[in-house]
């Protein structure tokens, strides 16, 4: 599905991305992890085309997608910060999201879901950060494409809305998505995600499940395993 | 592209600043108006202040515009929408809602007066004109600006140091070069030197439609011979499209390399 090559990437004098490699085939969730600063929101941008990497090759089922914008048609992206232009109305916001993407969105039930009905018609700056993060959820789910990536999705959430969130991703699972996540919340990773890919310097330091990731550093915990994983590379 | 300029369009039309701008422009059209009370003499009032105001408010408003909607940019820039056509409309939102305050501002009370009877119809639609070429060009070199510069602060102040540069220290170097090399024939170097900045240029077409050159003395008869005739008038509209076209076109470049 997703096939990165080589990619490098680097902000004036600093690396970013250092010939990162990485090939999702499978559906399923794949957690993104690394120490801030390791290049994980890079690595997403690139993807998403907000990025322009330097060197490297980054294929969406099969086709190049540097420089392109119809790919992202098949793509569903949630910002860590949800920044909205704040005098729009939530209503207003998710209709033009929806005209422009031009395809049926099941935004109803979604609002439905978040329980987002007493906000339609306020404005965006008026509204609480869980609120705009719900909003934002809403706005990247909407449109049910194969591949969704999600930038912190738990943050300011609170408890319920976070099972909510749980049991909405693991429902897109089962519909077969391949489903992209960065967090910083350990014991969020360890129940969802299929798949861990540690960045570390600009590179992928780590490429397993969670057993795996278990066993490789003899941890039992998930948390100590990946201080483990960070405190063998300053050793 | 199109859904992109009616989204930032409409979001302009309800911001306040707009209005502002629209009131600002109908009070000076009225008050011109009563103080000559004459529309000929209004307009050539007016083409002073157009002159220098039409390039500050471009200027500040591109500016302003494009550090406000970063928010909005960034969420368009996740859609299936072509980069330069988020920047190409937003800057369009905002070049055409600026154009309908200036028009639809100083229209009103002008045509209010009876402009439509008057003889001074034709150099006031040149006034509004050049008004337009002038929103159009510096709200694009605005964008340039904003798009180069991260930081805010140094967006404004490099934007506002362009303005003064464009409105008032080109004429101060080109007087000063002019009384320096005052020995040398400069009738060409003046031609050219006014053709590199649009704020000289909108001025000399108003002022060669108003028939004032005499004004200009000997100078003024060396525009008037070149931007009198069909082909000096095309050369100097040619021009202001060009103003307006190479930095759009900087726009597009610049925004296909740039990370966000």
């Amino acid at each position: 599905m997703v096939s990165i090559k080589d990619l490098h990437k680097k902000y004036g004098s600093q690396v970013v991305l250092n010939g990162l490699d990485l090939e999702i085939k499978e559906k399923g969730i794949i957690a993104v992890l690394g120490p801030n600063g390791s290049g994980k929101t890079t690595l997403i941008k690139s993807i998403l085309g907000m990025v322009v990497p330097e060197k490297g090759e980054i294929e969406l089922n099969g086709k190049s997608i540097l420089h392109k914008w119809n790919y992202r048609q098949g793509l569903d992206y949630l910002p860590q910060i949800a920044n909205f232009p704040g005098n729009l109305r939530v209503e207003e916001l998710i209709t033009m999201i929806k005209d422009l993407r031009n395809k049926t969105a099941r935004d109803q039930q979604l609002i439905d879901f978040f329980g987002l009905h007493p906000y339609l018609d306020k404005k965006l700056n008026k509204l609480s950060g869980g609120t705009r993060q719900k909003v934002n959820l809403l706005l990247c789910f909407m449109f049910d494409s194969p591949l969704i990536i999600l930038d912190e999705p738990t943050s300011g959430l609170d408890p319920v809305s976070l099972l909510r969130l749980r049991e909405l991703i693991r429902t897109e699972k089962e519909r077969g998505k391949t489903i992209l996540i960065t967090s910083h919340i350990m014991n969020f990773v360890e129940e969802m995600a299929d798949r861990i890919v540690f960045l570390l310097d600009g590179k992928i330091y780590f490429d397993g499940t969670v057993s795996e990731l278990k066993t490789s550093t003899g941890q039992f915990d998930f948390e100590h395993a990946i201080a483990h994983l960070l405190s063998e590379e300053h050793v | 592209m199109f859904k992109i300029l009616k989204y930032s369009f409409f979001d302009l039309v309800r911001s306040s600043w707009s209005y502002v701008y629209f009131f600002f422009y109908l009070l000076l059209g009225t008050t011109l108006l009563f103080l000559n009370n004459n529309l000929s003499t209004a307009v050539i009032t007016l083409m002073n202040v157009i002159i220098m105001l039409v390039p500050l408010i471009g200027t500040i408003f591109g500016v302003m515009y494009y550090y406000n909607s970063r928010e909005f940019t960034e969420l368009l820039l996740a859609q299936p929408v072509k980069r330069s056509s988020i920047f190409l409309g937003q800057y369009l939102g905002v070049a055409i809602s600026l154009s309908l305050s200036l028009v639809i501002g100083l229209g009103l009370p002008f045509v209010a007066y009876g402009l439509f009877k008057s003889p001074a119809i034709w150099d006031f639609v040149m006034l509004l004109i050049t008004g337009l070429f002038l929103t159009l060009i510096f709200s694009a070199l605005a964008f340039n600006i904003a798009l180069s510069n991260e930081n805010k602060i140094k967006g404004f102040g490099f934007a506002i140091l362009m303005w003064l540069f464009l409105a008032v220290i080109y004429d101060g170097l080109f007087l000063l070069s002019l009384v320096y090399f005052q020995e040398y024939p400069l009738d060409k170097f003046s031609l050219v030197a006014t053709m590199f900045n649009p704020i000289d240029l909108s001025r000399i077409l108003i002022l060669l439609k108003l028939d004032i050159s005499a004004l200009l003395s000997y100078t003024g008869a060396v525009f008037k011979e070149f931007f009198g005739t069909p082909v000096g008038a095309f050369a100097s509209l040619g021009m202001l499209v060009v103003w307006v076209i190479l930095p759009l076109f900087r726009i597009s470049r610049v925004v296909r390399r740039k990370d966000f």
